[in-house]
């Protein structure tokens, strides 16, 4: 009891958080989690298919008190219109990420053909790496990653998870 | 203005500055009263207190930069006791924002984890709105500060004004008010199968204005009642059913009940950890009802039985209700034995103190009690005086003590007397102070004069910060590491030199004199009480342990 610090034996959560595009949300959000001792382990912002609505999405790592302490403290927040617990509905999550992995000559066919079996895209090809572009759940991503490491991997920019509930979400009022 | 006056608003404590002018230009033409104060922080800690004791939202109007930063202890002090303010900062130009203008500062980055919320408003035109819903949102639900921040050209420009309705609806708040009714009538079974019952009160109760409504459940019920801090008032003080105040330095019989307890009804609490001490060990037996209209209080700290989010005054009038129908006398008479235990309990440990050559400042706060008839309004500052006067003055109404009691600021306790003053200008107000906290905003005394609000200031004066020195007493071998005030200044002259009274005590014998000339005295007033000086609190909890582990001398 009295813990918001996450434990490592936490789940992650991920919650989806509609709000209202005005000033300052994000760090009211953001204010929110490090303020109480939550912590974010990815974050996903943009604009919703409402004019004047974001959709954020965030996963967090929690167990069954913390995560209802959490959303209970998300909609208290004024301009928050809407959280959703993804991780207790049926929920799509989708992650992209790019990757710029060493291509060293005697690597190259071999990075070609992780990018088919995987079906990824080349992004951008230079004389020392290839840039691959990635989507997927996060173990499709960490996988990935697992494979080119031994290669060389010189930098990585993931989106963090954006996900959406299964069923067709009512977008006004709170949930 | 229009807005302001609209709002009902009647009185502002603010302090002028170069973005401000024109808005103090713009006061000038109305009817609102203006207390200008010596300090911002004075300002806020006297609209928190204004709000508590007159019903009404306190207001501030202060200038941008250090007139915004100095706001803020203030308001996170209101943040965490609920209480309804709005605060106006001014701001430089939105042409000059981000610019580090002259006086400029983020106010609304700074204050967003100590509101309820803020607004940077950028066009005169969304004015009016803004100031609706800074009020709405101030006042309805948990209340709590709002702090609005207007850009110079935003406050000096013009725009056609549109009264905004007075009901407002916002799409994404809409606290819940109405309780559950099936909790409702599960708690009153609850309530009547229940041996060994206790209603647990706090400020929320009298932010809600269900003070009458929870006496009324207590004394059908014949439960007995323990406060927080925050709650003291919500249930007389002087009933037969009450516990006196629980946690660190709470009674020695509240902190048995609560641990002894089977059923616990508690009413706008928020479990906080001065209240609950090692809190696995917290009301342990009891299944705890926890009522209050915030859901993020209920299961922050404790776990809970049966949860009820909304009014406290509309669940508490539900419960009053259901009961009309109810067979209450057998469940009564099943509790005898209970509210004998607790009449032990309270025999057994009174709050006590020995008076004999020195004074002590247990004796001072019952003197003023008796003097006051338990009449006055009492601010307090923090430490000792603050848990000496929740112990030994009893109250009997709420709204009737004013503490700072989440943030526990010290130097709130002037200001607060001035702000209740100017909201009770009938009622006697008196602070309860150190000699340590009285110092931190005794610039505020100049404000009591200019404005003639007679606060009387009772200083406990032990010529340490007492609770501090309580603490490495108990714990730090009696290293008194920084909390001796080896200076002080004369309060008696000093007084004189704001123009107001000053007057001294220093044996027992003098106490009932130095009261009685302060009380009767037209001008603010400082009576200086020279006490005991290494007298301690108790009972006095350990940090960390259960409740009932008091050191009790």
């Amino acid at each position: 009891m009295n813990n918001f610090i996450a434990d490592a034996s936490s789940k992650q959560r991920v919650l989806s958080i509609l709000v209202e595009d005005k000033p300052g949300v994000l760090s009211r959000i953001a204010g929110l989690f490090s303020g109480r001792g939550f912590n974010i382990d990815s974050l996903c912002v943009a604009a919703s298919n409402d004019p004047g609505e974001s959709r954020i999405t965030i996963v967090t790592p929690a167990d069954h008190h913390l995560i209802e302490q959490i959303k209970k403290q998300l909609r208290k927040l004024i301009n928050v219109i809407k959280v959703q617990d993804l991780s207790e509905i049926p929920a799509v999550a989708r992650e992209m990420a790019l990757i710029k992995v060493q291509a060293k000559a005697e690597h190259r066919a071999e990075i070609l053909r992780i990018v088919d079996i995987f079906r990824c895209k080349v992004v951008d090809v230079s004389a020392g790496h290839y840039t691959i572009e990635v989507t997927g759940n996060q173990g499709k991503i960490e996988a990935l990653l697992e494979l080119f490491r031994p290669m060389g991997i010189k930098e990585i920019a993931r989106t963090g998870i954006a996900a959406l509930s299964r069923e067709a979400a009512k977008t006004n009022g709170r949930h | 203005m229009k807005m302001l006056e609209s709002e009902g608003v009647d009185t502002i404590f603010g302090y002028p500055g170069g973005v401000v002018i024109d808005i103090f230009d713009e006061l000038e033409k109305t009817d609102i009263r203006h207390i200008l104060v010596r300090h911002e922080q004075g300002a806020v800690h006297m609209a928190d207190a204004y709000a508590r004791t007159s019903g009404k939202v306190g207001v501030v109007l202060v200038t941008s930069g250090p007139g915004a930063t100095n706001t803020v202890t203030g308001i996170a002090s209101a943040y965490l006791d609920s209480v309804p303010i709005v605060v106006f900062t001014g701001q430089v130009p939105t042409h000059l924002i981000g610019n580090d203008a002259f006086q400029e500062v983020d106010i609304v980055g700074i204050t967003r984890p100590c509101t309820k919320h803020n607004y940077l408003v950028k066009s005169t035109g969304d004015l009016a709105y803004i100031i609706r819903e800074a009020f709405y949102l101030a006042r309805s639900g948990r209340p709590g500060p709002v702090l609005v921040d207007l850009p110079k050209d935003v406050s000096i420009g013009t725009a056609t004004f549109k009264e905004p309705p007075r009901e407002i609806k916002m799409r994404t708040y809409n606290p819940t008010i109405d309780p559950n009714p099936k909790m409702l009538s599960k708690t009153i079974d609850a309530l009547l199968e229940a041996k060994r019952p206790m209603i647990f009160a706090g400020g929320g109760v009298i932010s809600a204005g269900a003070s009458e409504d929870l006496t009324t459940l207590a004394r059908r019920l014949k439960i007995p009642v323990t406060t927080t801090l925050m709650g003291l008032g919500s249930f007389p003080g002087s009933d037969s059913l009450s516990l006196g105040m629980i946690g660190m330095h709470g009674t020695y019989r509240a902190n048995m009940a609560t641990a002894d307890a089977d059923i616990m009804l508690a009413v706008g609490v928020r479990f906080d950890d001065r209240v609950t001490g090692k809190v696995e060990t917290f009301a342990n037996q009891a299944k705890i009802i926890h009522v209050d209209i915030d859901p993020t209080s209920i299961r922050k700290n404790v776990p809970v039985w049966l949860p009820i989010v909304g009014d406290c005054k509309k669940t508490l009038e539900g419960l009053n209700a259901l009961l009309e129908n109810r067979e209450i006398v057998s469940s009564v008479e099943t509790r005898k034995p209970w509210l004998k235990q607790i009449e032990d309990w309270k025999n057994a440990k009174r709050l006590a103190y020995e008076q004999k050559d020195i004074i002590k400042p247990q004796y001072v706060v019952e003197r003023l009690y008796a003097l006051t008839k338990g009449q006055a309004i009492i601010s307090t500052e923090v430490g000792q005086n603050q848990m000496w006067a929740a112990q030994y003055y009893l109250f009997d109404r709420p709204n009737q003590f004013v503490t700072s009691g989440g943030l526990g600021v010290m130097g709130y306790g002037l200001p607060a007397a001035i702000g209740a003053k100017a909201a009770n200008p009938d009622r006697i107000v008196v602070d309860i102070a150190g000699d340590g906290s009285i110092q931190m905003n005794i610039q505020e005394l100049a404000t009591a004069v200019q404005h003639n609000l007679p606060v009387k200031v009772v200083i406990l004066n032990n010529g340490y910060l007492g609770m501090v020195r309580q603490w490495q007493q108990l714990f730090y071998g009696k290293r008194y590491c920084q909390t001796t005030m080896d200076f002080q200044p004369d309060f008696v002259k000093l007084a004189e030199a704001y123009g107001a009274v000053g007057l001294r005590a220093t044996r027992p014998d003098e106490v009932d004199a130095v009261l009685e000339a302060g009380l009767a005295e037209t001008k603010p007033v400082i009576m200086d009480f020279k006490v005991e000086r290494e007298e301690c609190v108790y009972p006095m909890v350990p940090a960390g342990k259960a409740i009932t582990e008091m050191l009790l001398t």
